[in-house]
């Protein structure tokens, strides 16, 4: 089974661990270098760019100002088109919902399309309690299922393994879930995929029930759509029998229209690829073709409150491309798994605290994941003013006064009661000018960890301030 | 022209050789500049670190010094960006601080944007001996969007001789208080960036923003990589009879 996020360390307890490793590191150099090189050129070839970032988020912020209406419409549309349309308050309600009908098809397996609600809400495990095995078939959820492992990046969830760590889990794992791995696996990825292929066929010709997620459901036709680059998700979403799609109620759009926005900048963003291998669409049932029932359930978890929040609703609009992890300098140099959710990196930093409220420790530690250097937002293809959020999130955060913030909304404030007068703040230099011989290389306490890795700079003799003071009597003095 | 500095408090205290080679540089250029004393610091820390308040009551005092000004000088990419990004953004919508802020916004530059877009100049006569690098900071590169004009300023640097930094976009690692927050990170970001630094050969590695500076030339000081760091100003304002000390 899949482990569990809960019971995460903070960020940045976390990311002293993830910082010391370093194949860690060194995986996730190259893996985010290479695909943001890719994304920079295939973005580059659009000369339209910026008019289609634009356009995805007028969409997006449309559909969220009138999402009551949307979703009704979305729910009138499935329903018309022989699907049936189920409202999850929560996660456990959600849980509660898939597995009453995964139980009423009498079937005790499953075939999962990868899908980010579904780890959010914690499906599988809730499965599992009920005696129902869900089986990934995305082939980076694959290696993450196998290996007990927790993803780490929305589009790659192993991103933190190599090659040699693929092949040893495939080894050693593949056999208790199904088709073995086959003697003598290198870790050539053409065999890697290939062992992988060959263990997923097998669950793809035997299973009746699949359960999805989507990228997004257009309200006008009651159409759920899903990108993907393996052709794994077209199988579970035409073989079964019964499927079974859980979405956020913010992957709405309205019209196919709205969708040429997207199927242009999601592949683009995610993958560099000027279009993703597979689209694929499904409209309810058709008789005698593809499942013959569908069920979709929509999600909720949270995403209310945050529509609630002005600052933060823009959180909603994202569609998940990771791009923002792919620049992150911190992802980068941490990888997802330090985040201690479902959703890492920049967008994770400011959905997950939103979701699950900033009560916690963790959820308190993310909004600070950031250095603020902002190419979050310049590469989000809908625009999500990330560093704005997170600030907003800090504010939330530190007017909780919690652990740390106390000492730090003094210090805060002392520092503002000397900058709030020139005077104060003169007096004040001249007092560090002055024990300038006494201030140590390294400091001690807290932000000790400052001079760990650096060296302080020289304390002047001089402030700018008491310089120009002196110069202007000199001027007027020669005047 | 009569340009107001701000010179912001970190410039004030801790780097007062960029103030000073500002007023050089302007006064050799024949402007006129001013220093309103009321100025203290723009709030960007407590902005950031989610004090909005606190940084309130210092984005009044900074309209309050700078309200009468024309052209407002601040040698800081992170400040400038502070005042013109988030200070309008500060005040609920339509308030007076709102106004205020968003009036001043467009009065506020970065010196290579006020050499270059206010002033119209990119040689300033300034002569500078030495293989310089340039780390184009975050604030500066993407919310100032300053572009190619401190590149422009340096190439007619005479004797200056610029290699380019690899990476060069990648953030250093400081981000104010992150640094405190994410020691890890944030040394494993500035040893990143020291590194590639080092990796140019230069003398000299330049920027717009001391904070950076002092993050990532604290980093190159304690791997001893022999590399200096100096403010975009103090470059601009050596010469031949006044060049500047490294
Ligand atoms: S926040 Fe933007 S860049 Fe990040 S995953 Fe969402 S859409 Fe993509």
């Amino acid at each position: 089974m899949t482990g569990t996020f809960l019971g995460m360390p903070t960020f940045p307890e976390a990311a002293r661990a993830a910082t010391a490793d370093a194949q860690l590191r060194h995986n996730l150099r190259k893996a985010t270098h290479t695909i943001r090189d890719k994304r920079a050129e295939a973005v580059g070839e659009l000369d339209d760019w910026t008019r289609l970032r634009a356009a995805g988020k007028a969409v997006k912020d449309r559909t969220l100002r009138h999402l009551d209406h949307y979703l009704e419409q979305l729910e009138a549309s499935v329903t018309a088109a022989g699907g049936q349309v189920h409202w999850a308050a929560d996660a456990a309600e959600a849980n509660r919902i898939v597995t009453d009908l995964v139980r009423a098809t009498g079937e005790r397996e499953l075939v999962k399309v990868k899908s980010m609600a579904t780890q959010e809400i914690g499906l599988n495990e809730a499965l599992e309690a009920a005696g129902i095995t869900a089986y990934e078939t995305d082939l980076a959820e694959l290696i993450v299922q196998l290996g007990d492992d927790l993803p780490s990046h929305i589009l790659v969830p192993a991103i933190h393994r190599n090659r040699a760590e693929i092949r040893e889990i495939f080894l050693r794992e593949m056999a208790a879930w199904g088709t073995a791995a086959p003697d003598g696996l290198t870790d050539d990825p053409r065999a890697l995929a290939d062992a992988a292929r060959v263990h997923l066929r097998e669950k793809f010709l035997s299973t009746k029930v699949a359960v999805s997620g989507a990228n997004f459901a257009v309200a006008e036709t009651g159409t759920l759509v899903v990108l993907e680059s393996e052709g794994n998700g077209r199988m579970c979403l035409t073989l079964p029998e019964t499927l079974i799609s859980v979405v956020g109620i913010e992957k709405t759009i309205p019209t196919w229209d709205d969708l040429d926005i997207f199927l242009q900048t999601l592949p683009r963003s995610s993958t560099g690829e000027r279009m993703n291998p597979y689209t694929s669409t499904w409209t309810g049932v058709t008789p005698g073709d593809g499942p013959q029932e569908f069920h979709l359930v929509l999600l909720d978890n949270g995403r209310s409150d945050v529509l609630a929040d002005e600052v933060g609703r823009q959180a909603l609009r994202c569609i998940r491309c990771s791009a923002c992890l792919n620049i992150c300098p911190v992802y980068e140099r941490t990888g997802g798994h330090a985040y201690g959710s479902v959703y890492p990196g920049p967008i994770g930093a400011i959905l997950t605290p939103q979701l699950k409220g900033t009560g916690g420790e963790l959820e308190a530690s993310l909004p600070y994941a950031s250095s603020l250097c902002g190419a979050c937002y310049e590469v989000c293809p809908v625009a999500i003013d990330i560093p704005e959020v997170l600030v907003h999130l800090r504010e939330e955060v530190a007017s909780a006064g919690g652990a740390g913030h106390r000492v730090e909304k003094a210090a805060m404030a002392a520092a503002e009661w000397v900058l709030d007068d020139d005077r104060r703040l003169g007096l004040a230099q001249r007092a560090v000018a002055s024990a300038r011989s006494l201030v140590p290389r390294r400091l001690p306490g807290p932000v000790g960890a400052w001079t760990d890795t650096r060296d302080l700079p020289d304390i002047p003799e001089e402030s700018f301030r008491q310089w120009w003071r002196t110069r202007e009597k000199g001027k007027r003095k020669r005047s | 022209m009569r340009i107001a500095l701000f010179i912001t408090c970190l410039n004030d205290t801790l780097f007062p050789d960029t103030g000073r080679a500002v007023v050089r540089l302007l006064e050799r250029l024949g402007h006129e500049v001013v220093f309103p004393e009321s100025q203290t610091c723009c709030g960007q820390m407590h902005y950031n670190t989610g004090y909005r308040r606190d940084a309130q009551k210092l984005a009044v005092r900074f309209v309050k010094t700078f309200d009468d000004a024309d052209v407002i000088l601040a040698p800081s990419g992170s400040c400038a960006a502070m005042v013109r990004d988030n200070y309008p953004r500060l005040g609920a919508a339509g308030s007076r601080l709102q106004r205020a802020t968003t009036a001043l916004a467009p009065r506020v530059h970065d010196l290579s944007e006020l050499l270059v877009d206010v002033l119209g100049v990119t040689d300033v006569g300034a002569y500078f001996p030495h293989t310089v690098t340039y780390h184009p900071t975050c604030h500066g590169l993407r919310l100032l969007g300053l572009g190619d004009r401190p590149y422009a300023l340096l190439r007619e640097v005479r004797g200056l001789e610029l290699v380019e930094l690899p990476e060069a976009r990648e953030c250093c690692g400081f981000g104010g208080t992150f640094a405190v927050k994410n020691p890890d990170v944030s040394a494993a970001m500035g040893a990143d960036k020291a590194r590639n630094v080092a990796a140019t050969g230069a003398e000299v590695l330049c920027a717009v923003d001391n904070s950076c500076l002092m993050h990532i030339g604290g980093t190159l000081d304690r791997q001893r990589a022999g590399v200096k760091v100096v403010h975009l100003a103090e470059i601009l304002a050596s010469t031949e009879q006044e060049p500047a000390q490294l």
